[in-house]
Parts: structure tokens; sequence; C-alpha cells
């Protein structure tokens, strides 16, 4: 891939690297793209936050131990909320409930889009056709309102929503990747490597695959901020994560009763979804610019 | 042009076969059954009288023998009876849709308002001061959830002006300003994400005709800015930011099951909500085709309003 690449410069006391193409290119989006860079240092902020949870809240998120709706303070940053919880602990908390869906729903879209994808554009023919045929039709839904559908029918929790989300947003994917396999499927290595005899679920997992990574990574990038913004639509209604957990989506919809009293209430836990999933939106345009320029608007 | 029309209508009847028997599927696939669901543990409800309530809803007959009387009660706008009010779900889907429909004109009006101006004013001023701030704008727009919106309006409102919306609708035949004003507030938390995905359509779709020759022409022979901005650049530049907006509804439907919710609106998104949590099947089953069907009609219309508008586009 990066034979075509200048000889690298011997650079004194520089170690080598492996993969000098990808890594320039992440040097130059920041320099080129400094939103990008932005939306990557915001969404490593948040997902540090996630894993320090315990170490960065000052409370225990479900520990009712304060006064009730007590406005922002030194000793509560964001106040307490209606059972007298700390509204900061929560929202630290709540990043990693929001970050877990997304991460494993996504996973989810990946695992099943692309795979139906890979196999439809490579196989080809009538399996082809039955299975664009398929997320044709799951595609024709709007996705909010199937996942509300399928996280309704199969109970609230969050599980199910992940599940929901998973399945609504993996006909993108198996469309990218089908149409990035039509592509690739004819180009001479492609062929080299079905003339010197290579198998189907070798050519397909060691170059096919490979060779289809920068539209996936750009989407599923850009997918996060959706299925965190479903994740947050969904525990709104109640579908989604169940009380006492703490999620962004779910304290909104609590705290809408309080808001008048405590207005923190409404506000903090939105501020936090409004910036991750801005921060996603962000990282994945910037992304789409060092990585794929046919993605480009 | 019309043997397309007809091959896209032709087109889309498996699309619609295909979506009716996913979420036939979907409600039977559930664990459980709807009567146990329904009855739930009751101990004085004997395994006679649970037979009787399957007959009654037709469960009792296998699933393509469902399917078929389901599908073949639409096409004579019959979709069943509520578990829960025993009245007929057409009756339940045709007092909502108006809402949601007029929930949904009245934010795409709302963000056409103001995403035009501001999407031409940032293309003409391209990487002005204007410009920078409508897409850092038009960014942080796409970023806000809905709900998030409507829920700050509503602090808002009641903080400032110690106003809060009626919990009971009023048609707008029966008192318009009311109306109105009560729909206001659910359609501009809504309208806000579609804003910022018009904004930036109309900007880059009228960057883009503004380099066309045609363009051009029309500044060699001397016709006035406006006019060529007006006539020769938007009308252009706008077939694109209509497909978006047929692209967006989707989203616009979920985003108003949840604004439907927060404001008490009992549009088709509330049917489907109450009836999920009431686990009233036949109503989800209904309302979420519904939905389903409005999205993919509107669709094709969008499609079909490019050729009207752009003679460039031949459909063969």
């Amino acid at each position: 891939m990066n034979s075509t690449q200048a000889i690298p410069t011997p650079v004194a006391g520089a170690a080598p690297r492996p993969q000098p193409g990808l890594i320039t290119s992440i040097g130059r989006t920041i320099r080129r793209h400094p939103i990008g860079a932005l939306g990557a240092a915001i969404v490593i902020f948040v997902i540090l936050m996630a894993i320090f949870a315990p170490q960065v809240a000052t409370h225990d998120p479900a520990a009712q131990e304060a006064k009730r709706l007590l406005p922002p303070s030194t000793d509560h940053f964001m106040g307490t909320d209606e059972l007298g919880r700390d509204v900061f602990s929560r929202v630290v908390f709540a990043a990693r409930t929001s970050l877990y869906v997304g991460m494993l729903s996504v996973s989810l879209a990946i695992v099943l889009g692309v795979t139906a994808g890979v196999l439809a554009g490579y196989i080809g023919g009538r399996f082809d056709s039955v299975m664009v045929g398929f997320m044709d039709i799951l595609f024709a839904f709007p996705t909010l309102v199937l996942a509300i559908v399928i996280t309704g029918l199969l109970g609230p929790s969050l599980t199910n929503a992940m599940l929901a989300i998973g399945v609504v947003y993996s006909p993108t994917f198996a469309r990218v990747a089908r149409s990035a396999v039509l592509t690739v499927k004819n180009e001479a290595y492609i062929e080299a490597a079905r003339v010197v005899g290579g198998q189907q679920r070798h050519i397909i997992l060691r170059h096919v695959l490979p060779n289809i990574m920068a539209p996936l990574i750009v989407l599923a990038t850009l997918s996060l901020s959706l299925a965190i913004l479903a994740e947050a639509g969904l525990s709104f209604l109640g579908l989604g994560t169940q009380p006492p957990d703490a999620a962004w989506g779910l304290m909104l919809s609590q705290g809408r009763k309080f808001m008048e009293l405590s207005p923190g209430l409404a506000i903090f836990p939105g501020l936090a979804i409004m910036v991750t999933v801005l921060a996603f939106n962000f990282l994945g345009d910037g992304l789409r610019d060092a990585l794929d320029p046919r993605l480009r608007e | 042009m019309n043997r397309y029309l007809i091959r896209r209508l032709l087109l889309l009847l498996p699309t619609l076969v295909g979506m009716s028997f996913l979420i036939f599927a979907m409600v039977r696939l559930l664990p459980g059954d709807i009567v146990d669901a329904l009855v739930g543990m009751d101990p004085t409800i004997t395994e006679e009288q649970k037979f009787e309530l399957r007959a009654s809803f037709g469960l009792n007959d296998p699933w393509p023998v469902q399917y078929i009387k389901w599908v073949g009660g639409i096409f004579q706008g019959d979709l069943g009876l509520s578990f829960r009010s025993r009245e007929p779900i057409a009756d339940h889907l045709v007092r909502a849709l108006p809402i949601t429909i007029q929930l949904a004109l009245f934010s795409i009006l709302l963000s056409l308002v103001v995403a035009v101006p501001l999407g031409i004013l940032s293309a003409v001023r391209q990487n002005g001061p204007v410009d920078l701030w409508a897409r850092v704008a038009g960014l942080i727009g796409l970023s806000m959830p809905s709900f998030w919106l409507a829920t700050l309006f509503l602090l808002f409102t009641s903080l400032v002006f110690r106003w809060t919306p009626s919990v009971i609708w009023v048609s707008p035949l029966e008192d318009l300003p009311r109306n109105l004003l009560q729909m206001l507030l659910p359609a501009l938390a809504l309208s806000v994400q579609l804003m910022a995905v018009e904004m930036r359509m109309v900007r880059s779709s009228l960057l883009e005709v503004l380099r066309q020759d045609y363009i051009r022409t029309a500044r060699a022979k001397g016709l006035n800015e406006r006019i060529i901005l007006l006539r020769h650049g938007l009308k252009n530049a706008f077939i694109p930011v209509i497909t978006i907006i047929g692209i967006q509804l989707g989203a616009l439907m979920g985003g108003s099951i949840i604004i439907e919710q927060i404001f008490g609106l009992p549009g088709i998104g509330w049917t489907m909500i109450q009836a999920i949590f009431n686990r009233d099947y036949p109503v989800v089953q209904a309302a979420s085709l519904f939905l389903a069907v409005i999205f993919v009609v509107i669709n094709l219309l969008v499609d079909l309003t490019y050729a009207f508008l752009d003679p460039r586009i031949k459909y063969s």
C-alpha cells in the first residue's frame, strides 16, 4: 500500500515506523484539520472520564446522601437531584453507559453489516440480490422508529436498546462494505490471490477486508455519535437504561419534572450528550478528510 | 417519465410487503404470547377463557393466515382492534395522523425559514465571519438532541414567562391561534436539526451552482446580482435540499415520537409509545407500519419531484 510513497529519509534517532503512511497522515490531520483534532481530544477526554469515573466522581453516584435539589456548589459541582444524589458524579458515571452502549451497538452493527455486505458483494448472484433486498427493507424504516419498536417489543432494558441500535444501523455498514468489495473485487491483487489458489475465506479476510477499512472507520466514528444520540433518546423514553443506573437521557427525563426548582437537572446531562456527540462528529469529519478523500462532501 | 413512475411504483410493492412482513414477524417473535402479557398471571382467568381471548384476536390461526388476514384487512381500511380500548385501530390512527403531519410540516417550514437565508448568506460570503459562525452553529445544531432542546425551551418559557403549553391538544380547526402557540415549541425543537442539515446543504449546493457557466453568462449579460442569485442560483441549488429533507424525514419521525411524548401531543408517535407501554401489540404493529409507509411514500415523492425541478435528470 505504501510502496509508492517516498523512501523514508533517515532521521537521526528516529525509531523505525512500521506504518509511515498512517502515522504521517494522522500528524497531517492535526495540522490541517484542527477541528478533527479537537474532536479527537474531547473523545479521548470523555473516554478517560468514563474509565476513571470512580476517581473523577466526587461522590457515590447512587448514594442519596445530600439534601434534595441543591444548587451547584463547591461540594456538588452540578447540585443534587430529586433524590439527593450528586449530579456531577452521575453525569461522569453516565459517560460509561453512553460509551458502552455506543461502542457495543456500533460493533454489533459492524459485525452484522460488514459480514452481510462483504459476503453479498463477494459471492454476488442471487445471494447478493436477497441480501440487498433485505437490507433495503431495513433501510426503508426510519431508524429511531425501528429502534423504538424493537426495544419496545423486546422489553425496556439497556441490552435490548443496544441490540436495537446495532440492528438498525447495520444496513449502512452493509452498503458501504458491499460497494467497497465490489470495487476491490476486480483489482489485480485480488485476482492474483485467486490465481495462486488462495482460499475464499483467506482472500476475504486478508486481502479484501484490509482494503475497505478506511471508509468503515469513518462510518463507525460517525455512527458512534448517532448511536449515543439514539441511546439517549431511548433512555429518555424509558426504553433504555433503567433507574437507578445513570444515563444522560434518563437523567434528563427524570430531572425534567423538577427543572423549575433546579434548572441544572435539565441542563447538565444534555450538555454532556451534546459535547460528546459533537466531538464524535468533529472526529468523523476529520477522519473522513484524512483517510478517505472519496467520501468528502 | 411515465414509465419511470410505473417502475418506481412497482418497486414500492416488494418494499412495502417486506416491511409489513418484518413488523409482523417482530411482533410474533416476542417471548411469550400477547394474551399472557395482557392478562398476566391473573389466576381468575382460566385456560379456556384465554383460548377464547386468543380466538377473538385471531391468534389461534397459523401465522401465514394471520398475516394474510392482517394485510387483507389493511386494504379494506381495517387494522384490527386495540387490545386495550377495543376500538378500531384505524380510528386511533386517523385521529392521530393530522397532529403528526401538522408537527412535521410546521417544523419543516420553520427550518426552511431560517436555513435558506442563512445558507445563502453563508455561500455568498464564503469564508467570511457570517459563514464561519453559521457553520459552527450548524454543527452544534446537529449534535443537540431535540428532546433536550424541547426541555430547555420549556424551562425557559416557564422560568421567564411563567408559561407552560396546554396539556390538552387544541385542533387548528377549533382555535387556530391557540393551536399554533401550542405547536410552536415542539415544532421549533424538531426543526433545529433539520435547520442545520438544510443550511449546510443550501450552502454547499449554492456554492456549486454559482460556479456554473450559466451564472457567468447571466452576469456577463448584466443581470442584477439579486436576480442571478434567486432565479438562477437558488432555483437550481434547491434540488439537493429537497432530497435531504426527504432523507431527514426519517429522523424527524423518530424525533417527533419523543417530542409528542414531552408535549403530550396525541400523534402517531405518542399513540405508539402508549401502545408499547400498554403492550397493545396490534396498535404497535399498525402504528409502526404506518410511519414506515409514510416515510417510504414521501421519499418516492421526493425522487419524483427532482424530475420536475431539474429537466436535466432523465429517468428511463
